[in-house]
Parts: structure tokens; C-alpha cells; sequence
């Protein structure tokens, strides 16, 4: 039966993708639906990409059980998987004495999580690791085992990696109705007009997650997204910091952070804002002041003027746990929660995927390994820019003289080529924003003013799309609807 | 009569005082050449513009060819002339300057091609 | 491959191709031209309106005419022209330059050259830039990939329209958006006064009664999938929006005019000094970089408004460069220019002395009855009043000879 699984995930973020990829490993038929066009189109594209060390959390929680088991497992996906992936550490900072007591707090709660090589810093030691800190700064908590990431690529990889061992991804499946048939068995329908089978049903929803559970009638939670800001610097100031830089935190968030990212440019944010709107993606102008007030704080060489983007998060954040995560069986048979998964969730994925794969054989489902599982991927597409980077033109020239596709730059800001967008079309991203996320396309400084009509060229072609209807991010964002010259788009 | 214009003759766009009376123009102060005189005559009287457009071609490189007409034309003509644009289908090659229609829409002017097109096969 | 010539220059637009003209007619045997798209004459071709060449040619030229007349010059010569060739690296070790080329046909070609000159040309400012608060729904879009997806390929991003910005090619694209049937329902202008030329406020905004808002800024974004509408809000003197006064005005698309940034990534990469305020090279009276033998012209140097004195600047720049490669020699000692009173930037920043020069000047804000003086010392080598002047308009100043021992040469508005 080509609709009938063993295992249903809903939700194609990190978590959900996670969870595919170590249930890839298993002899069960399974497949993730995901509602967007593309996959980690919802709080995953977001996420400030950090694998925490641990200290945030408080023991005895959910995000404390799964966040250094977490964290462990990075340098195993990373080698497996191909995804960029570097222990930069992080360092809280405080500014005064009632903020250095607060260190000693993290510092004890790290100790009860188990975060290794932790250490509080003086300000000497401190300015001499990052020099472009503050001088006012007194001091710092450091977890050197905290890294960074980029989510998306990560997600990818998850996903593709669970693709490649048989699991199914289906896009565009925005869940319409759950129930259980004669043989208790679960029927999942969609918008789009399609209907599943499945013996158990694992709920990654995000944001979504408490619609999801409702339709098994299970209401003991809601999820209020927590919106957040980020602001994109250019790679200029790339150079500013090495390491993730936290302030003492505030009772609902981290805080403001400085943040290196994997690709080079620094972002800073993010804000933390309860919203009731699932939709609310919308930046703002007190958000901007409040991220550059408290970066500069930290990083006084952080400007506005060297925003290249912003964006939006919305955090799923559970209300009716004190914010923790909501993982395991419900009352509802082979039922299975991974919602309110907030910070540290990135972190936390990988366990928390091994921790549902156990609650999955608890349910019921019989789990017998692969003989065949490969946990390398299979397609990993040469990254052109990475060979710039190190100006190894001898290199690039040989990849080129295999595949002429390799010679076009088609996003000159960070030096894409059309081999790597036809890579990522055939991977499935058949949307601008898919595209950006896998290959970076878009992303730089010109923020795809000159790349946009070139990507439509080549989705396009390589997938038969009517260029009226290629999409930023799905139907309904059309790049250019409307053809007006005689025998266009018909 | 008094009026102020600016002049789109070229970059410079000259601020114009125009006097005039219901038959001729009296007086133009502030251009800087004597096409300010002459655009002041036609913008009081019967202001004219230029066309610049695309039409679909075929059996080109790209899908369009631009194109204009070749004198300005009544400003009231300018949407005629592009529903009559919007019509047009023509096959490569193209010379610059070729005619692609000739007095469109009665105005007087010519629609012509403003760059060459050798036929090929399309590449977008 | 490798390829030896005396002369590379980056880029087949406008100020590319006059630039390798120049160095033709200057004398110089083999000159290359690499151009990353499959046709030359840059953004030229996408300017389907007209406009271009009043000064060059005395005629009023469409951008693909005033580009075609180029490329026939061209033909007739025997530059060398690759398409499809993107310029990835420049590396330059005393006299030697080394560029590396990414050819479609031919993969990596390593260019042995004694001149490269650089003429990349500019991008668009964008909506990250200024960080327009709001949702990031599709239909929001610089005005230059509006006009590329309408002119180059027959597509409109919307129907109904809101620019942000009034520089050039935002009010070229609302006259282009209304002949191609669509509503523009407003101009938005942060500044008090237009940034674009005054004959394009009137040939493109007043003809189809579109209406301009100055001193307005766009606070908010709305739509999830399509922008859906924006707010638009006067600013008081701290530029900062007065929100009892906001008003929204639906639309599904949003046309970004707010400016253009020279596009320096391969020059600041080979180690070339940029100006903070122009984002182009700093550069002689030769139009020579801080590197010698890297020369730049055209809008990758600063962001001309008009093509024609990009076309200009470029045939100057071939001509020293042309000389350079024949004598070698560098300036010695340039007197350096300095931007004074309203003056945003003067370019070159440096002048030699004994010479005659050419500055290029634009006002931080318009002004009236304003005087450009250039002093050296207290000797006024150059005094013009002008009526109005603006700063979508550049100034060119022509000194006839620059004194022998001037500490600085001042330029400044009175």
C-alpha cells in the first residue's frame, strides 16, 4: 500500500527530520509530512544555529536531560553527514558583581548537566580571547564545547541522509484531519487531498504541534510562539568575534546575542516577544533598536549600517509546562509528542530523536536494524566557494572541466554555481528560499537582486515550472505572476 | 497665461517660466538651450512623448526585442500604442532601426526596432 | 589556459567597453574584455528607455542603442571578448597581474596582463540595507530586477504598485509598470527632495499623476505569502516616522529605488583600497588605484548618473592606462583633493600637479545660488554658480593646470 507506514512524523524542522533519520536505521516503513514547500521552512530556517554547552538549563528539566547528550553527538553527524559544524564555545558575560554571582548560578547548573571544561574567566583572560568584547565586561562563563551550525543545511542533511535510507518526504501536506480507523490503526488526511495510514504517529509540529495533538483530542498543552528577532551583518564584520557571546539572561530568554555564524557573517538577536499569531514573521523597529542596544553593549563594533537582512523566528514555547519540552507517549495509544521544542532544541535533536525512537519500540512498534543503513550521504555537491575561499583555482578548474555547470557563477556574493542550484533542484528545493537555504544563493550582500531572475531560469528548465509560477516560498508568492507579452506563460 | 515646467528635453531639466496666450507662446525664460524654447511650444500646446517598449519575438536569443517610436507621439496616443504593442509577435533576425510597425496607431511615428536580434535558438 | 595580453578589463558594460576602446586608440595591441553574461553592454540593455548619449552622441538613445553603437565600435577593432567569463581573482605581485577567469567554454583561463582595469560596474541597495521593519512576503524587489523581469523576460512582479525611493531607475520603473498596465499608487521619498532627474519626475510621475511622497518612509510590511500592503508614514527632522499620521496602501508589489553600491568584492580581494563614501577604488588623477597597474572607471568607481560621462570617464581611463603600460610610470606625488562645505565626495582623491585635472563632485544636499569653488592655497583655480543644484546630479569640473606646489586642493560650495 503506497499511502500506509508504520511511522507518520509531522513536521519537517530539525526535530522532525531528526527523528526520520534515526528511524532510517530500522526496518519500518516511514514517511514525513511536511505542510510547507520545502522542508525547515518553519522555526528551523530561523534558529541561530548554536549547539549550546549546556549550562542554560535547569536540571531535572527535559532540556536538561537531552541538551549535552545532545551536544555529544555533533562531531559523529557532522563527520556522517557532511554538514559544516566547528566548537567555537560561548561565553556569558557580566558586567557587574550582581552579574557575576549570576556566572556562579550557570556555572553550578552546567556542573549538575554535565557540560565539560567549563571555566569562569577574568576580564584579562576574557579581552584576550575576544578582544572586540567590551572593556567594560568583568567576566565569563565558558563552555568551550558549544558550537555552531548552520540549521538549515543540517536539516537538509538530516532529511536527505533519512531519504537516501529509504524514508519518504512529502511537501506541501498540511495535515486536514487526524483519527483511528476500525483496525485502530491512525488515518492522517490533508489539505491537498491525500490519505495515510500509520500505526503510530509522532508529532513534530512546532508551532503547530498543539493543533496537531488536538485532533486526538489530547489539549493539555498550548504552544504561544515566541517571537524572535535576528539581524544579518555583513561578512565585514565576520571577524569581530570567534566565539557565541551571551548576557546574563533574563527570566524569559537568553538574551541578545552575538553570534558567529558558520558562514562567516555575524548575526546578533534574537528578541523574545509572546505573541498569540502564528504567522507573525514581521520585524520591527523597536526589535532593531532593542538587538543593537544590548549587541553593542557586549560589541560595541556591531553597526545598523551593517545589517545585510533580517528575520524572524517564532519559537515554539509550550505553555502549561513551565516552558519545557512535551516529549514522549500520550493518553492517546502510539501517539507521540516532540512538541515545544525551543531552545535548546537544535542541540538537543539528535537525542531527542534516539529518545522517541525508544519511545516508538515502547509503543509497540517492532524496530529491527538494517543491514543497509549508510549513514554518509550519498550526493554532497562541491561547495565552489569553499575553494575560492582558499583561492584553489587548480581545483576548481578540474571540477569544471567535468561539469561545465560548475563554471557559472550564478550568485556572485557567495559564489554559487548553477551546478550546485541543479544539485539542489534535483535534491527536491524547488522554491527561491528552498534554494537559498541549500546552496546560499541569495544570501550575501545583494540579497538575490541579481540572482533571483537567473535561479528562475534554472528551475525553470530543469523542472518545467512555468516561470509565472515559480515562488519564493511556496503557492501564493509568486516571483513574477504576471506575463504580459504575446505567448508568454502559455 | 503663466506657467512653470521643467523641461525633459535632456538631463538637465531646465525650469521653464512660460508665457503664453491662447493661440502662441509670449516669452520662455530659464532654458539653457533652444530646445527648452521648442519643448515649451508642443508641452503648452500638444505635449508629446516617446514610446520605448518590448515585443515578443521569436526565433531569438532572448523573447523580446526592444523597441520605440521613432518620434515622440501625442501624449494621448501612448496607451493606443501600447494595447496595439502588447499585439505584436515578430520572427528574428531584427535589424536596429527595422520598422515593426510603421505609423502606429495614426500617430505619426514608426515603432522601431532598438537593437539587432540574429536568429537563434532561444536561450532566455 | 593561459593567456597573455597587455591589457584585461573586467567587464563588458558601458565604461568596460569604452575603456577598451580607449586602450585600442591609445595604441595598445592586445586587449581582452571578460564579460559574465552572454551578451555585452551590461545593464544597458535592460534600460529599454530613452535618454542616453546626449553628450556622446547629440542624439537621444535608448540604453540597447547607446550599448549596440559600442558594441559595433568594438567589432571593428580586434579586442578579444569572452562571454560568459566571470573574473574570480586578481592577484597582483609588482609589475605582473594575474587574473583568474571562469570561462563557460573554456574553464579556468589564468590572464598574464601589465594593466587590468576594473569596470564591474554597480548593485542595488536592498531591502536588508535600510531594514524596512514588517513581513517578508514575496513582491518586495529592487527596481532593477523589476525592470530586468519586465523587460528581459515579459513578466510583471504586480499589479499594483508602491515604490520606495525616487532615484532614476524607480521612477523610469513606475512609467515602465504603468505602460505595461499596472497601477503605481505611490513614490515614497525619505529625503525632502526627489533623487532622481527632475525630467523624470515629470516625463514618468506627473504624466500618469502619480503622486510623490517626500520626506515619507515605508514602517511596515504586510502579507505572508504576498506583501499585501505597506504603511507609509511622514518623518519629522530626526528622520524618525510620526505614526499618528501613518496611512496604508494596499498592494502586491513594493519596488526598491534607494540607491546603488559599486560592486568592489574582487577589487578589495586583490587588496585594493576603497573610499568609505563613493564604495569605489581611491584613485589618481590617472584613474589608477592604489595598486599600480589596477585602474577603475565607470560606476564601480562611483555610481554615475548618466552614462555618458561613464562612457567618458572610461575612454580617460584607457588613455592612462594606455600610457601607463607604455612608460611605467607612476604618479610620484599627487596633491590631494579634499571634499569641504556640502560637498559629499570629490573624485579623484589626489591631482598632479602641473597638469590639468578633472573632479567629480557631488552636493550632500540641493542647494540654490551655490557656488563650486576649488581653491589650492588661496588661489581659486575653478569658481561656477550654479542656480539649483542636486545631488542626483554629478558635477565635472575641469582644472586647466593644477599648481606645482599646492598642499592640498580644496573643493566646496559657498
Amino acid at each position: 500500500m503506497k499511502n500506509d507506514f508504520q511511522v507518520i512524523i509531522i513536521g519537517c524542522g530539525v526535530v522532525g527530520a531528526a527523528i526520520a533519520r534515526e528511524l532510517s536505521k530500522f526496518k519500518i516503513k516511514i514517511a514525513v509530512l511536511e505542510k510547507e514547500a520545502d522542508v525547515s521552512f518553519g522555526t528551523s530556517k530561523a534558529n541561530s544555529g548554536i549547539i549550546h554547552g549546556g549550562f542554560h538549563s535547569l536540571q531535572g528539566s527535559l532540556k536538561a536531560k537531552f541538551v549535552v547528550p545532545g551536544n555529544r553527538k555533533y562531531d559523529r553527524l557532522c563527520e556522517e553527514l557532511e554538514f559544516p559544524f566547528e566548537r567555537r564555545g560561548e561565553l556569558m558575560v557580566a558586567f557587574d558583581e550582581d552579574e557575576l554571582r549570576i556566572l556562579q548560578i550557570y556555572y553550578k547548573r552546567g556542573l549538575d548537566n554535565k557540560v565539560p571544561y567549563m571555566e569562569i574567566l577574568g576580564r584579562e583572560r576574557v579581552l584576550e580571547m575576544e578582544p572586540n568584547l567590551s572593556p567594560d565586561i568583568l567576566g565569563a562563563l565558558y563552555a568551550p564545547t558549544a558550537g555552531i551550525i548552520c540549521p538549515y543545511e543540517y536539516c537538509f542533511a538530516l532529511i536527505g541522509n533519512a531519504r537516501e535510507n529509504g524514508a519518504e518526504l512529502l511537501l506541501n501536506q498540511k495535515v486536514s484531519w487526524i483519527g483511528k480507523n476500525n483496525n485502530s490503526r491512525f488515518v492522517v488526511e490533508t489539505e491537498a487531498g491525500n490519505s495515510f495510514t500509520a500505526d503510530c504517529i509522532v508529532n513534530a509540529a512546532g508551532l503547530y504541534a498543539d493543533e496537531i495533538a488536538q485532533h486526538m483530542r489530547i489539549t493539555d498543552f498550548k504552544i504561544v510562539p515566541r517571537k524572535g528577532e535576528e539581524y544579518l551583518l555583513d561578512r565585514r564584520v565576520g571577524t569581530l568575534i570567534k566565539r557565541v557571546v551571551f548576557p546574563c539572561p533574563s527570566s524569559n530568554s537568553k538574551g541578545m546575542l552575538v553570534i558567529p555564524t558558520i558562514d562567516g557573517p555575524v548575526m546578533v538577536g534574537p528578541t523574545a516577544i509572546d505573541t498569540e499569531n502564528k504567522t507573525d514573521y514581521s520585524t520591527t523597529r523597536e526589535g532593531l533598536k532593542e538587538v543593537f542596544q544590548q549587541a553593542q553593549r557586549m560589541v560595541p563594533g556591531v553597526r545598523i549600517s551593517d545589517i545585510i537582512t533580517s528575520f524572524v523566528g517564532l519559537r515554539p514555547a509550550a505553555v502549561g509546562n513551565d516552558g519545557d519540552f512535551i516529549i514522549g507517549k500520550t493518553d492517546v495509544q502510539g501517539f507521540i509528542n516532540a512538541a515545544g521544542i525551543q531552545s535548546p532544541g537544535l542541540t538537543a535533536s539528535p537525542a531527542i530523536a534516539e529518545h522517541i525512537r525508544e519511545v516508538i519500540t515502547k509503543e509497540g512498534v517492532k524496530m529491527e536494524l538494517k543491514s543497509n543503513f549508510d549513514p554518509h550521504r550519498k550526493t554532497v555537491c562541491t561547495k565552489i566557494r569553499h575553494l575560492l575561499e582558499k583561492r584553489d583555482f587548480e581545483q576548481y578548474g578540474k571540477i569544471v572541466d567535468k561539469n561545465k555547470a560548475y563554471s557559472k557563477l550564478v550568485c556572485r556574493c557567495e559564489n554559487v554555481t548553477e551546478a550546485e542550484i541543479i544539485a539542489a533542484i534535483r535534491d527536491g528545493h524547488t522554491t527561491l528560499d528552498g534554494i537559498k537555504f541549500a546552496t546560499r544563493a541569495g544570501t550575501g550582500r545583494c540579497q538575490a537582486g541579481f540572482c533571483t531572475s537567473r535561479v528562475m531560469e534554472i528551475i525553470h528548465r530543469e523542472t518545467g515550472i512555468p516561470f509565472d509560477k515559480i515562488t519564493k516560498k511556496g503557492k501564493g508568492s509568486e516571483i513574477a505572476p504576471y506575463p504580459i507579452k504575446k505567448g508568454n506563460g502559455n | 497665461m503663466k506657467k512653470t515646467i521643467i523641461c525633459i528635453s535632456c538631463p538637465l531639466g531646465c525650469n521653464l517660466a512660460v508665457e503664453y496666450n491662447n493661440k502662441a507662446i509670449i516669452r520662455v525664460l530659464g532654458n539653457a538651450c533652444n530646445r527648452g524654447a521648442k519643448y515649451a511650444g508642443k508641452e503648452i500646446f500638444s505635449p508629446e512623448r516617446v514610446v520605448t517598449s518590448t515585443v515578443k519575438i521569436m526565433g531569438a536569443r532572448v523573447p523580446l526585442l526592444s523597441v520605440k517610436t521613432d518620434c515622440s507621439v501625442s501624449k494621448e496616443k501612448m496607451f493606443d500604442i501600447m494595447k496595439q504593442i502588447f499585439k505584436i509577435q515578430i520572427e528574428a533576425p531584427i535589424n536596429r532601426g527595422s520598422i515593426i510597425c510603421k505609423n502606429i496607431c495614426g500617430s505619426g511615428a514608426n515603432l522601431v526596432a532598438t537593437r539587432t536580434l540574429d536568429k537563434t535558438t532561444q536561450i532566455r | 589556459m593561459i593567456k597573455n595580453v597587455d591589457a584585461i578589463v573586467i567587464g563588458g558594460g558601458p565604461a568596460g567597453m569604452a575603456a577598451a576602446l580607449s586602450l585600442k586608440n591609445n595604441g595598445i595591441e592586445k586587449v581582452l574584455i571578460a564579460e559574465r553574461e552572454d551578451f555585452l553592454g551590461g545593464i544597458l540593455l535592460q534600460c529599454i528607455h530613452n535618454g542616453f548619449g546626449l553628450h556622446r552622441f547629440k542624439e537621444e538613445l535608448t540604453g540597447p542603442e547607446y550599448a549596440e553603437r559600442y558594441i559595433d565600435f568594438l567589432k571593428s577593432t580586434d579586442v578579444e571578448v569572452l562571454l560568459k567569463t566571470c573574473a574570480i581573482d586578481i592577484v597582483s605581485t609588482g609589475k605582473k597581474k594575474k587574473v583568474y577567469l571562469m570561462s563557460e567554454s573554456s574553464g579556468l583561463i589564468e590572464v598574464n596582463a601589465k594593466v587590468v582595469i576594473l569596470a564591474m560596474g554597480c548593485r542595488e541597495r536592498n531591502r536588508g540595507n535600510i531594514a524596512i521593519p514588517g513581513s517578508r512576503p514575496a513582491g518586495v524587489m529592487t527596481a532593477g530586477l523589476a525592470q530586468k523581469l519586465v523587460n528581459r523576460y515579459g513578466y510583471m512582479p504586480g499589479k499594483e504598485i508602491v515604490i520606495l525611493g525616487s532615484g532614476d531607475i524607480g521612477l523610469i520603473m513606475a512609467r515602465r509598470m504603468t505602460w505595461e498596465g499596472a497601477k503605481v499608487k505611490a513614490v515614497i521619498e525619505l529625503q525632502s527632495y526627489p533623487g532622481g532627474l527632475n525630467r523624470n519626475i515629470v516625463q514618468c510621475l506627473n504624466d500618469y499623476n502619480i503622486p510623490l511622497y517626500l520626506s515619507h518612509t515605508i514602517t511596515n510590511i504586510y502579507g505572508n505569502e504576498r506583501i499585501r500592503a505597506v504603511d507609509v508614514a511622514p518623518i519629522n527632522e530626526f528622520r524618525e516616522p510620526l505614526k499618528e499620521n501613518t496611512f496604508n496602501i494596499t498592494c502586491d508589489a513594493l519596488l526598491l529605488s534607494v540607491g546603488l553600491i559599486p560592486e568592489n568584492e574582487l577589487s578589495s580581494n586583490a587588496g585594493v583600497c576603497l573610499d568609505k563614501v563613493t564604495g569605489g577604488p581611491l584613485v589618481d588623477s590617472n584613474l589608477m588605484t592604489s595598486i599600480s597597474g589596477i585602474f577603475a572607471c565607470g560606476n564601480v568607481l562611483h555610481v554615475h548618473d548618466l552614462v555618458d560621462w561613464a562612457s567618458e570617464e572610461a575612454e580617460d581611463c584607457g588613455k592612462s592606462a594606455g600610457e601607463y603600460f607604455k612608460t611605467a610610470i607612476v604618479q610620484a606625488k599627487g596633491i590631494p583633493v579634499k571634499a569641504g562645505h556640502l560637498v559629499r565626495y570629490a573624485l579623484p582623491s589626489t591631482l598632479e600637479p602641473g597638469k590639468p585635472g578633472l573632479i567629480s563632485l557631488r552636493t550632500i544636499a540641493p542647494a540654490e545660488n551655490a557656488a563650486i569653488i576649488v581653491k589650492a592655497g588661496d588661489s581659486v583655480l575653478y569658481k561656477k554658480t550654479h542656480k539649483k543644484i542636486f545631488p542626483s546630479e554629478m558635477q565635472r569640473i575641469k582644472i586647466d593646470t593644477v599648481p606645482e606646489n599646492a598642499d592640498a586642493i580644496h573643493v566646496y560650495f559657498e
